[in-house]
């Protein structure tokens, strides 16, 4: 190769791996996060449940054969001044069977808090097949200084749930959100 | 000449052999591989280990006896003459292969395993495991919840320049206040998480190791076959104090467990009335208790210091405004943590009667001089 | 570009002094920047390394308290991997790439002086936070250990100075890489096929697509990082609904390539080494090309297995499992090969070839136990522990650092046209391999027997162990002033060196005189 040939034959190179840089930034930044809900959605890993609409959830069949039991777990961050436990500890469901189970939060505090329920689902072979119609973990809860608030998860599991798994347990952790406010 | 040199050999040999020996005086000793399994799960990962390590001598051996060899055999100095060839098929196949193969022999137990490890179904007692800085609380349910840190004593030995050999501390570093208490040959699952960074809960001696997420539930679990004391500590780090959040799990009697849970049930009860109850406490009962809480329980010393001098960038006490301020802005702070600092809100981690002590204890400790703190004051600020 | 490059070609004479270091677009002068920042870097974080290890001499606090100490071990990590490890291997790609393939220079030498002179800055941006602040002992620097698992360095103060020195690091090697691939892809003398490249040249042509892969995303990681800690994003952030185990998918889907950008290189200098030192043609060229490739690649699909512990789905640990014990294949096969061109050889001993022989036990024997970590149900016993710092210095010394000195003392006649001191050369090899052992075979013990690595503290029966440690450290990091002796003697003078410098060496950089010319090749040598 000739000089001017070896010079093109450069700044190929260097456009090419500036492109695979910017597509690896985009990959790490924007693209991973979002990969990975959708992977963690679609599988379930890491205890992410899926979102049933209505209309599906007048859908779902039922399994009067098996019956699954649902613990109900609840965890408050140190930093947000609030008591929250379940209504109850556990209930049996068939698979299907649409359930409404009532956490009651309260704010301990003076002062009006914003909180944010994150929620889990062990084994998390099952959280795939944890299906919520309404959960309180959808959206931001504020409580004022004091007041207490019944919280509402309607959700069931869906007949696919692997046979071996007999116990299902739905963990709430609940954070303050002040800060995670302006969306 | 050579004498002398023999000599100096011999002194040395025995001088290293001494302090090899230096067993007993200590308390150390060489260990050379895992803890004794008291766990089915902790013998399967054991004789996994084993087999794993056979395989890898043996292939050592294979692959360093041949370089040894040819190290000594083929070399210039000898006589060798190169030879040339560079390549062959049937080698480089089989050598591909094989590997291939052995691993395929390693998989198979590993994925039997693994999936033991991680069928959590059917136990017989849930217990909630939350990794904080720099201490665990552990959670039964039914009122029984409490946290578990570092005994006071070892913590105070643990301080640069305390004064203290450490070597004369027994368990240094695995004791704690409040043991985790199981029944044996039970199936007891552990629900893990954390209430700040990553922590992670390692029982060696059960095989068991999880990491503690913050909004994380992670599963794990264990069935014991030996009553005893076990100790471990927080594997994942998690600042400045990851060495000292030790995790002891005493492991008892099914009937024994039960009599320590009905006992801690009402020792929790008793602490909530006591606690609750609008008595008047004397500010030597609140110092008292403030001490416990602040070198113990409430941990507050392992940021603010021993002296309430501070550690790092954290504030100190001593003289602090918000310590010998009015009493309000004290009990915020505590009670409610500082959002976005370190501090945590103490609200759920200590009761009405504590906070007050521990905050007493504050406003009155080295040289500060401020109002005390009562009880019912807490119970109004909440 | 192309004035830079005639420029050069054109004018035999250079500034002096500073000036000439400041401005050089000259590979050969630009290799040695980045190996002297590299060794400054490595006594720098072998200090701290012996910081940590005299702490760790007893049981109990006596020298730093425990943040300080989890500020050395987090710099001990960056340092060694971003600050010595890394430009090293450039600096040796600068040196003998464009002499290997038959070029003049890099191809693009004007960006070459801009990706060393940022890594300078970079460094004091890590460390700068150290002095800040007024109380030296409390550990104002980075103290999240060097993988800065969210959200612990979430909490750090000093979060952006850690962003943007990791940033320039990043661009630095990312500049780097562009421009050995440039180089290597259009520089080659005719004739010189990229089957007939010495592997020295294929390892660094695969590592430097590994860097421009993986380094971006790191950056995204930080950058993520940088928003959640200052505008209000919360991709990390729990409580604002965000996932702290992304961080830790994100970071090792860089980290573990990482650790091949950290060995891959030391593998192309050892197949340098090793025919020239057995007077014998590398066995498996083809199959030594073929195996890197396929360990880059693998090393895209693995990096879960660093966190086995996080509570993946059993299907999820197997998959990774059954992934990383794979990577054994392609390596054994590098090992075999290493070892079956030492069969039937007629070998010689000098410097180089013990840091290869060396680095081949040594590092086969971290293969091992990173088979074992690779065993996910064993690895959460391990996962963690003083076994794990075991394992990967083993890969990392006497992988990527064994390398390292071996291709050094290589081309160290080469470069200076003088030979270095065998006598002490041999010495030093010996202290490093006999101390390099000392400290880290006992740690395999001490892991096993349950010791958190990362911990300034620890419990009594850890204590015999750690002290062997100790003491093999302390040896080690001073037995390394003796290759600082070592190399400015052989700069200062000695023994001349003949062109060939080494009886069996094969390759182009060899047909140059020593020391190499200014412009290694203006006109392009002819390979059959």
């Amino acid at each position: 190769m000739d000089q001017s040939d070896i010079q093109t034959s450069n700044k190929k190179v260097v456009r090419n791996s500036i492109l695979v840089v910017a597509a690896m930034f985009s990959f790490g930044y924007l693209l991973l996060p979002a990969l990975y809900t959708l992977i963690c959605d679609s599988f379930g890993l890491n205890g992410q449940t899926e979102q049933l609409t209505n209309a599906e959830s007048a859908q779902l069949k039922v399994d009067k054969n098996r019956l699954v039991t649902i613990e109900f777990s609840s965890i408050v961050n140190s930093k947000l001044p609030w008591s929250f436990k379940p209504e109850v500890e556990s209930v049996k469901i068939h698979p299907g069977e649409l359930k409404r189970v009532n956490y009651l939060a309260k704010n301990l505090s003076g002062s009006d808090i914003v909180g944010q329920a994150i929620y889990s689902v062990t084994p998390v072979e099952a959280a795939r097949h944890f299906k919520k119609t309404e959960c309180f973990c959808f959206t931001q809860q504020r409580l004022k200084s004091g007041e207490s608030k019944e919280m509402t998860v309607l959700f069931t599991v869906d007949t696919d749930l692997p046979k071996e798994i007999k116990t299902v347990t739905l963990s709430y952790t609940f954070f303050r959100a002040d800060k995670y406010t302006s969306k | 000449m050579s004498l002398k040199h023999n000599n100096i050999m011999t002194k040395g040999l025995v001088l290293l052999g001494l302090w090899l020996g230096g067993i007993g005086s200590s308390q150390a000793e060489y260990k050379l591989n895992f803890q004794e399994p008291v766990t089915a799960v902790a013998r399967e990962i054991y004789d996994l280990h084993m087999l794993v390590i056979w395989i890898c001598l043996g292939i050592a051996a294979v692959v360093f006896t041949m370089m040894i060899y040819s190290i000594i055999n083929h070399r210039k100095s000898k006589g060798a003459v190169a030879s040339d060839f560079h390549e062959s098929a049937k080698v480089e196949v089989a050598w591909t292969i094989i590997p291939f193969i052995i691993l395929i022999a390693v998989a198979i137990p590993a994925t039997s395993t693994l999936i033991d490890i991680e069928d959590t179904s059917d136990s017989d007692l849930t217990v909630k495991v939350t990794g904080m800085q720099w201490k665990w609380k552990y959670d039964y349910g039914d009122g029984v919840s409490y946290i578990s840190s570092l005994n006071a004593e070892h913590n105070r030995a643990r301080q640069r320049n305390s004064g203290i050999d450490v070597t004369q501390i027994k368990n240094y570093l695995l004791e704690v206040d409040n043991e985790l208490v199981i029944p044996v040959n039970k199936k007891v699952r552990f629900l893990v998480t954390s209430d700040d960074v990553i922590h992670s809960f390692w029982m060696p001696a059960f095989g068991v190791k999880k990491d503690a997420i913050p909004g994380y539930v992670n599963e794990t679990w264990t069935r014991v076959e030996k009553t005893g004391i076990y100790r471990g500590q927080c594997a994942e780090l998690c600042g400045k104090d990851h060495a000292f959040m030790p995790i002891v799990i005493r492991v008892v009697s099914d009937a024994d467990y039960k009599i320590w849970f009905v006992r801690k049930k009402a020792e929790a009860e008793i602490a909530a009335a006591e606690a609750s109850a609008d008595k008047v406490w004397s500010k030597a009962e609140l110092m008292a208790k403030g001490e416990d809480i602040y070198k113990g329980k409430g941990g507050c010393f392992g940021c603010h210091g021993i002296k309430g001098e501070g550690i790092a960038t954290f504030p100190k006490l001593v003289g602090s405004a918000v310590t010998t301020g009015p009493a309000a802005e004290h009990m915020k702070t505590v009670v409610k943590g500082r959002p976005g600092t370190a501090m945590a809100a103490y609200a759920n981690q200590l009761n009405d009667l504590e906070l007050a002590a521990v905050i007493t204890y504050e406003r009155n400790a080295w040289g500060n001089n401020a109002s005390i703190v009562q009880p019912a004051d807490i119970k109004a600020s909440r | 570009m192309s004035e830079t490059m005639t420029h050069d070609a054109h004018h035999e004479e250079h500034p002096g002094g500073i000036k000439r270091w400041l401005f050089t677009t000259n590979h050969k002068d630009i290799g040695t920047l980045y190996l002297w920042f590299s060794f400054i870097m490595f006594f720098v974080a072998g200090f701290m390394a012996l910081v940590i290890r005299a702490e760790l001499f007893q049981p109990g606090i006596q020298i730093v308290d425990p943040n300080f100490f989890n500020m050395m071990t987090t710099l001990h990590g960056l340092i060694m991997v971003f600050g010595a490890i890394m430009p090293a291997f450039v600096g040796l790609a600068n040196w003998q790439i464009p002499m290997m393939i038959g070029a003049p220079d890099m191809a693009l030498p004007r960006m070459n002086n801009w990706s060393f002179w940022i890594l300078p800055f970079a460094a004091t941006l890590l460390v700068a936070p150290m002095f800040m602040g007024g109380n030296f002992m409390a550990g104002q620097g980075p103290a999240f250990g060097w993988t800065f698992y969210e959200p612990l360095s979430g909490q750090y103060g000093h979060l952006a100075f850690f962003v943007f020195a990791v940033h320039l690091l990043g661009f630095s090697s990312i500049m780097g890489s562009i421009n050995i691939i440039a180089t290597i892809l259009n520089m080659r003398a005719p004739g010189m096929t990229l089957m007939k490249m010495p592997l020295f040249v294929w390892t660094w042509l695969i590592t430097a697509f590994l860097l421009i892969a993986v380094m971006p995303v790191l950056a995204g990681a930080v950058t993520m990082m940088l928003t959640d800690k200052y505008f209000g994003t919360t991709f990390f952030i729990a409580a604002g609904g965000g996932d702290p185990v992304l961080f830790q998918h994100v970071f090792w889907f860089f980290g573990h390539p990482e650790v091949y950008i950290m060995v891959l290189p030391a593998f192309g200098v050892i197949s340098q080494i090793i025919p020239t030192f057995a007077r014998k043609p590398l066995f498996g060229y083809a199959s030594m090309v073929y195996a890197t490739a396929s360990i880059a690649f693998l090393s895209f699909i693995v990096w879960a297995h660093h966190m086995f512990t996080v509570g993946m789905p059993v299907a999820g640990e197997l998959y990774f499992m059954y992934a990383t014990v794979m990577i054994a294949v392609p390596t054994g096969v590098k090992v075999f090969n290493w070892a079956t061109t030492m069969w039937r050889g007629s070998m010689t001993f000098e410097t180089p070839m013990l840091w290869a022989i060396g680095s081949v036990f040594m590092f086969t024997f971290g293969g091992f136990t990173g088979l074992m970590l690779g065993v996910a149900p064993a690895d959460f016993q391990y996962h963690d522990s003083y076994f794990v710092v075991a394992h990967f210095h083993y890969t990392l010394i006497t992988g990527a650092w064994y390398g390292i000195i071996g291709g050094v003392m290589y081309w160290l006649p080469k470069w200076t046209g003088n030979m270095y001191s065998e006598k002490l050369g041999k010495t030093h090899f010996w202290l490093t391999a006999i101390a390099m052992n000392l400290t880290f075979f006992p740690m395999h013990f001490t892991g096993l027997a349950g010791m958190p690595r990362r911990t300034a503290d620890y419990p009594l029966q850890f204590t015999q162990f750690n002290q062997l440690s100790s003491v093999g450290a302390y040896i080690f990091g001073f037995s390394q002033l003796i290759l600082l002796y070592l190399i400015i003697k052989c700069i200062k003078g000695g023994k001349k060196a003949t062109n060939e410098v080494w009886e069996g060496a094969e390759g182009l950089e060899w047909t140059l005189p020593s020391p190499a010319p200014y412009h290694s090749f203006n006109t392009a040598p002819e390979v059959k």
